[in-house]
């Protein structure tokens, strides 16, 4: 393999001074992390014997772990690399993959007579082959492959989080199929898929190359389409296509920017290139490539494929939601954000971000089924991060990259904790989930670190939050996000505090169901568990060794929390690590009582003579105010709004081309 | 820029100025309903006769969360007394609340649990309002610090009007007063008989009722931001405005839970929008 240089800027007094150096190793890692999973992958389809799975699988999560890790110590300070690479014979490869899968996706098509597949798929294709033919060879990127710090911490959250999910899954897919004897063991696809879909994602944050970006994007689309419809139900096969047609017309819009940057520019076809360029050249392709991470993202009124896409196994949920497939969407737009900046086009992009947020809280709010609700709460998440990215302020992607990070840990804490209840429990009802802290008490509380990670004070989400209301109000016109922030604030903490609520109510002595639970399970959710307080703690160094040299590089300015509000931070994280210590205190003979149930006769399990002297039992549930946040009320008027939006965002960005 | 005797001022005195405030509250309430009323110092009594109390629970996790409620209502105010971050003060007011919650929820009983759902639907209602007002004096003044936003040598009041109103209707939810008192009630009529703090008893409520002693004199520190220029006009703007809630309370009966939610979300988002963009138009910020 040849690797001759690699470049390296170094930011001094804004001039970029080039700095040549021989070697590379470095790249190494970076193949490594690509390919690795790969060959795991085809690993997965060879092995027989579940024994062997596991260990495969194991040692894979902790090898591409270990990786990731190295990567951060050996490259952290080094600013941004670009490594060259045989981009010819790589794109020519590409390309017949993409054809392969564009068959493959044909077949399906005509097979489940999904005809908006077919005509997306060779609407793609076409424009593919066109490009390749007529421009391909006069395109010349250089440097195909790049690190900076961003792609550090997407690398960091796609190693850790996706291994770890991949471990869980060893054991969770083990009991779903023991729980589904009607459907097909097909594990091995299973596994294959995954790991095709790590190495896919970390091919797209190593990629400078805006082909291989565009390459990779198409590969988490098959990947994603793939797991939804893994269990082959009516339902999954539908959701499937549903995800499949939503993406596909966002990789149509990729194809477009591609077709325009060779067609309109100087052959602008990698990411450095586009960012150095004037905006107003390419704000065109930047917006359409913007409209694909808005189907990736799942922003309305792109939505309903995420929410479909719960009918797959949940490792698959913790993956799409946590560090892949929707982290893909917002990773593009967060590289983009420069370009969007102080444009009108970026503030509708904002905007459409901010409504999504509103929209999907609220609907959350309405929704008793755990996974339903992550999924808007992701949903909502990802339109924070899309609003930061259309304001495009050194602040704003501060606050955006935080949010990244911190919603990729509790979501995959909160996923595979809700995965391993179903299991138990047989609901992912949260009304079923009543008084769980007394059956399921170690993965009760798991849930509720990773509900109190979400949306309280000192934890990650609302660190992030906060970050994004300071560079909401410090930005033109930045108002208007900072009230909507403030309405959709309101309602998440209505919807997740309703559910720990329900956690943590004390019934009277209960069956332990903790018993039996798969190592692998208790591995991944104890990790996760404590990244999400351990980040809390390490926030401030993420922050100072990552993310301020990525803004410092690209935008010239930081963002930070003052020392004090740093210090108080952690003040408060310990009296919160501290106080549950108090249930554990001598206690001076406190009289238990049975609670007030109006004057009626109850006994300890809370069950009382109503009329007639029938024995009943008390049965409480939370508030769901269908009339107000209904799901297909609020959708209904989300998609319109935000269709429109899309429209006018369109426009403005075809108008300030049309200009020059 | 954290003054610590700000810190620590607050945790001592603020307790003996809340339950003085208590105190004058019900005997101005005892007058307008035409009754004599008790003692200036009788919510002292109280609070006294109920740690005296025997200790019941209905489990062992309601001390911790009570505990908690009462850790994080003090660190609240004690930080606004500081001078710190504004929206750090509200993200802990917020989780103060939120142990309130929980420890209703733990209780698994009907009306501590319907108190624990209104005591939500009421956080999210006055949630809003209160961010907004922060980021109107940040416009104002450049500053999120309680500080620098105290010393501002302008009223503030004049610059965000509508946002002090919109708090002003925000804090009738936060004083627990009627109409809006939907939750729990200083009153001896709630539907739902003590709400939220139904199953506590004893030492437990004795504290609930210290928290929200500091939750009231933290509240007042807030209304008295908007006057803050000048001492004098502050304290004589706390006490009407004090006055004033109390009026509302004795003169309206309790409203369903929509409605409170309902006008303050159509308040906070018209006070928020036009009180900002006015200020933004006019190039304050």
């Amino acid at each position: 393999m040849k690797i001759q240089i690699c470049k390296q800027f170094n930011t001094i007094n804004n001039e970029k001074i080039l700095i040549f150096k021989k070697g590379g190793q470095r790249v190494q890692l970076l193949l490594f992390l690509i390919l690795g999973p790969l060959i795991t992958a085809f690993f997965m389809l060879l092995v027989r014997r579940e024994a062997e799975r596991n260990w495969i699988v194991k040692l894979s999560a902790l090898g591409i772990g270990a990786v990731t890790v190295i990567l951060l110590v050996s490259m952290f300070d080094k600013g941004t690399l670009y490594y060259s690479f045989p981009a010819e014979q790589t794109s020519l490869l590409m390309f017949f993959i993409e054809i392969v899968i564009a068959v493959f996706i044909l077949y399906l098509g005509v097979k489940y007579k999904n005809y908006l597949v077919v005509g997306l798929v060779l609407l793609l294709s076409a424009m593919m082959v066109y490009f390749e033919g007529v421009y391909a060879h006069t395109i010349d990127v250089r440097y195909s492959l790049f690190i900076d710090q961003f792609s550090i911490i997407m690398a960091l959250i796609i190693g850790i989080i996706g291994s770890l999910i991949c471990v869980y899954a060893l054991a969770y897919m083990k009991d779903f199929h023991e729980h589904h004897r009607e459907l097909q063991d097909r594990r091995n696809i299973f596994f294959f898929i995954m790991f095709v879909f790590l190495s896919a994602m970390f091919g797209l944050v190593f990629s400078n190359n805006l082909l291989w970006v565009y390459f990779f994007w198409e590969i988490t689309t098959l990947c994603s389409f793939l797991l939804i419809g893994y269990t082959k139900t009516e339902e999954a096969t539908k959701n499937a296509f549903t995800a499949l047609w939503m993406n596909l017309l966002g990789g149509v819009a990729f194809a477009v920017a591609i077709l325009y940057l060779a067609t309109q520019t100087d052959g602008i076809m990698s990411l450095d290139a586009l960012l150095a360029s004037g905006k107003a050249i390419v704000l065109v392709p930047v917006v359409l490539i913007g409209f694909a991470g808005l189907t990736k993202a799942a922003q309305l009124p792109f939505s309903s494929w995420l929410v479909g896409a719960m009918v797959a196994p949940t490792p698959v949920s913790a993956l799409l939601h946590s560090s892949t497939m929707v982290k893909a969407g917002v990773y593009i737009l967060v590289r983009l954000a420069p370009i969007f900046q102080a444009t009108l086009s970026g503030y509708v992009l904002a905007f459409i971000g901010a409504l999504t947020f509103l929209i999907a809280s609220g609907i959350a709010i309405s929704q008793s089924n755990a996974k339903r609700v992550l999924a808007y709460s992701t949903i909502a998440n990802l339109g924070l991060i899309v609003a930061c990215a259309g304001i495009g302020t050194y602040e704003a992607i501060w606050a955006a990259i935080l949010l990244i990070i911190f919603h990729a840990i509790s979501k995959s804490l909160l996923f595979l904790a809700v995965g391993t209840v179903e299991h138990k429990i047989e609901s992912r009802d949260i009304e079923d989930m009543n008084g769980l802290i007394m059956r399921m008490p170690k993965i009760a509380a798991m849930m509720v670190i990773g509900i109190a990670g979400m949306f309280l004070a000192p934890f990650g989400m609302l660190i992030s939050k906060w970050a994004a209301i300071q560079a909401f109000i410090d930005a033109p016109y930045g108002f208007v996000f900072v009230i909507i922030l403030a309405f959709g604030s309101a309602l998440t903490l209505f919807f997740w505090a309703k559910w720990m609520g329900r956690l943590l109510v004390v019934t009277p002595k209960q069956e332990n169901l903790e018993t039996r639970i798969d190592s692998n399970i208790w591995i991944a959710l104890i990790s996760l568990a404590g990244l999400t307080a351990i980040t809390c703690f390490i926030f401030p160094a993420i922050s100072s060794t990552l993310i301020e040299p990525f803004l410092l590089q690209n935008y010239g300015n930081v963002a930070q929390l003052s020392q004090d509000n740093i210090i108080i931070m952690i003040m408060m994280l310990f009296m919160i690590v501290l106080l549950p210590l108090s249930i554990l205190l001598p206690r001076h003979k406190h009289r238990h009582l049975t609670p007030y149930m109006g004057g009626m006769t109850t006994n300890a399990d809370m069950s009382f003579y109503g009329a007639i002297g029938l024995k009943r039992d008390m049965k409480l549930s939370n508030y769901y105010i269908n009339s107000w946040f209904g799901e297909v009320k609020l959708q209904t008027l989300g998609i319109y709004l935000c269709t429109g939006l899309i429209g006018i965002m369109v426009l403005t960005a075809a108008y300030a081309g049309a200009i020059i | 820029m954290i003054s610590i005797v700000g810190f620590v001022a607050f945790i001592l005195v603020a307790p003996v100025i809340g339950g003085l405030i208590a105190g004058i509250d019900r005997k101005i309430t005892a007058h307008m309903q035409g009754r004599v009323g008790p003692p200036v110092l009788q919510p002292f009594y109280d609070v006294g006769k109920l740690f005296e109390k025997e200790k019941t629970v209905a489990n062992d996790t309601q001390r911790f969360y009570v505990i908690s409620y009462f850790i994080f209502m003090i660190f609240t105010g004690a930080l606004f007394f500081a001078g710190g971050d504004i929206l750090l003060v509200i993200f802990a007011l917020t989780l103060a609340q939120i142990f309130l919650v929980l420890g209703a929820y733990s209780a698994n009983s009907p009306y501590s649990h319907i108190g624990a759902e209104r005591e939500l639907i009421q956080i999210m209602a006055y949630e809003p309002m209160v961010i907004i007002a922060a980021v109107g004096m940040y416009v104002v003044t450049k500053s999120f610090n309680v500080s620098t936003i105290a010393s501002y040598p302008q009223p503030l009041v004049l610059f965000l009007p509508a946002i002090f109103l919109g708090f002003i209707y925000i804090l009738t939810i936060k004083l627990r007063k009627s109409p809006f008192d939907i939750s729990t009630s200083h009153h001896a009529h709630q539907e739902i008989v003590k709400g939220v703090t139904t199953e506590f008893s004893g030492p437990s409520l004795g504290l609930i009722e210290v928290t929200h002693w500091y939750e009231t004199v933290f509240l007042l520190g807030f209304v008295y931001l908007f006057f803050a220029f000048s001492p004098l006009l502050g304290f004589i703007a706390v006490a009407i405005v004090y006055l004033l809630e109390l009026l509302i309370d004795n003169a309206s009966a309790r409203v369903k839970w929509q409605l409170v939610m309902k006008s303050s979300w159509v308040i906070a988002a018209l006070a928020g929008v036009v009180n900002l963009a006015v200020l933004y138009y006019l190039g304050v910020g």
